[in-house]
């Protein structure tokens, strides 16, 4: 328990430290949301329809950027070999930085959020299953993230890499980010798509960090 | 002192890339003792100390810790060592103290800053204790590396090329810092280009002929 928290709180050190990374993430995000409204013109219709998306991808999007140095700054320094060293075991380490790269690059998209959405017009009624969608859905983008990230450890140009290799596999939770918050707007119930949002994390949750321990083990042969 | 402690490898071998780097290493040692690897360039000096770290896995051949593989037991194993390669592992964003402090945590260990600055001041660099990493030159890093051994306890030593860019302040505190871990009953296990005064020692060598000799 206390490594993970060591490695948990080592992260966010770093991340406070250096905050130029995280930054560029929240950067990204806003710039690029409102890039839309300039593109596409400014008819509230529109804008509507297209808001959820518009976040959604784009925020998914945005967590891609800080995952290519979840793993490949450890890696060069040497501190990974301490951690797949430490005795406590690396798939729950792994989660650690999966968690701490949550905190890092989700958290502020998702506080962020609700202005963006003021900005592309979504109704009011949908903002909380918005918050609760990318709540439930972007922990399992990290996680996903944290095996693709391992995956590429030895690979130059990583940074592509991840995106293609990760990608296919954000689909499901667009799918039903998108489809939570679009049911609120229309006056549905969310609920059933943010249940199937938790199971992906469910899923996810017990199986990356092992995949990506397993990467992680692999590369450092 | 507890009981001695035991560390035998028996005919090792390790493949890379379908290349033999050893075949049949065997040494058998006690607490107290040191063990030398020499060997040229690419002789597989740090392939065998990850390996023996396990980080690596063997291609063939048995290491056993008192008897018992260590394959058995990995978690158990790692608890047992302090590695040091090549890289020195020490974050430029943090001060050597929170280095020192965020590795014995992952050893499940929590060290006041009383005893984590004991270390760095048995390394030397007391002094640079709130310095962040990225202003230390390349000697200091490795001070604060060394700084690992002394910080958190492990019966096994697993040093490659320790010396590297140490002056000679710091190769007398790493020979007592080993001095030391050997009386108290501690193993050393380093790759070594010349350098390092391990005192008494035996020695490995690795790459004279596809079989590596034997250690007495």
């Amino acid at each position: 328990m206390n490594a993970l928290l060591a490695v948990l709180q080592r992260d966010l050190r770093l991340a406070w430290r250096a905050p130029g990374d995280s930054l560029n993430v929240v950067l990204f995000f806003v710039l690029t949301v409102v890039l839309f409204p300039l593109g596409i013109g400014p008819e509230i219709e529109t804008l509507q329809r297209i808001s959820v998306g518009v976040i959604w991808v784009m925020a998914l999007l945005a967590c891609l950027l800080a995952l290519d140095r979840l793993f490949r700054d450890d890696a060069e320094d040497g501190s990974l070999d301490l951690i797949a060293l430490s005795p406590v075991a690396l798939e729950l380490l792994v989660l650690s930085k999966a968690l701490a790269h949550w905190l890092i690059s989700a958290v502020p998209l998702i506080v962020i959020s609700p202005l963006l959405a003021i900005a592309l017009h979504m109704p009011v009624e949908a903002f909380p299953a918005l918050l609760g969608s990318l709540l439930l859905g972007t922990p399992t983008l990290s996680l996903i993230g944290a095996i693709g990230a391992a995956l590429t450890l030895g690979a130059r140009r990583a940074g592509v890499l991840i995106g293609l290799l990760v990608l296919p596999l954000y689909i499901p939770v667009l799918i039903f980010g998108v489809a939570a918050v679009d049911a609120a707007a229309q006056g549905l119930p969310s609920q059933p798509h943010l249940l199937l949002l938790g199971g992906l994390l469910a899923l996810f949750l017990p199986v990356a960090p092992v995949a990506a321990a397993a990467a992680i083990r692999q590369a450092q042969q | 002192m507890a009981d001695p402690d035991q560390f035998v490898a028996a005919d090792l071998a390790c493949i890379r890339g379908e290349r033999l780097v050893f075949g049949k290493v065997r040494f058998d040692i006690a607490s107290g003792d040191a063990l030398a690897l020499v060997g040229p360039n690419g002789s597989g000096k740090s392939t065998l100390l990850r390996l023996l770290a396990g980080l690596l896995p063997a291609s063939g051949g048995r290491l056993a810790w008192n008897g018992a593989p260590v394959g058995d037991e990995p978690d158990a194993h790692r608890a047992r060592l302090h590695y040091l390669g090549h890289l020195d592992a020490v974050k430029p964003a943090l001060t050597p103290l929170e280095n020192l402090a965020f590795h014995a945590r992952l050893r499940g260990e929590i060290r006041d800053a009383a005893a984590l600055k004991a270390a760095l001041d048995a390394l030397g660099i007391a002094g640079l204790a709130d310095l962040p990493g990225r202003f230390l030159s390349q000697g200091q890093r490795r001070r604060a590396a060394l700084a690992r051994l002394r910080a958190t306890r492990a019966p096994l030593w697993l040093l490659d090329e320790p010396t590297l860019g140490l002056d000679a302040d710091a190769l007398v505190r790493l020979a007592d810092l080993i001095d030391s871990h050997r009386s108290q009953g501690g193993i050393v296990i380093a790759a070594t280009h010349g350098g390092l005064d391990l005192g008494p020692h035996t020695t490995l060598e690795l790459g004279t002929a596809r079989n590596a000799g034997a250690a007495a």
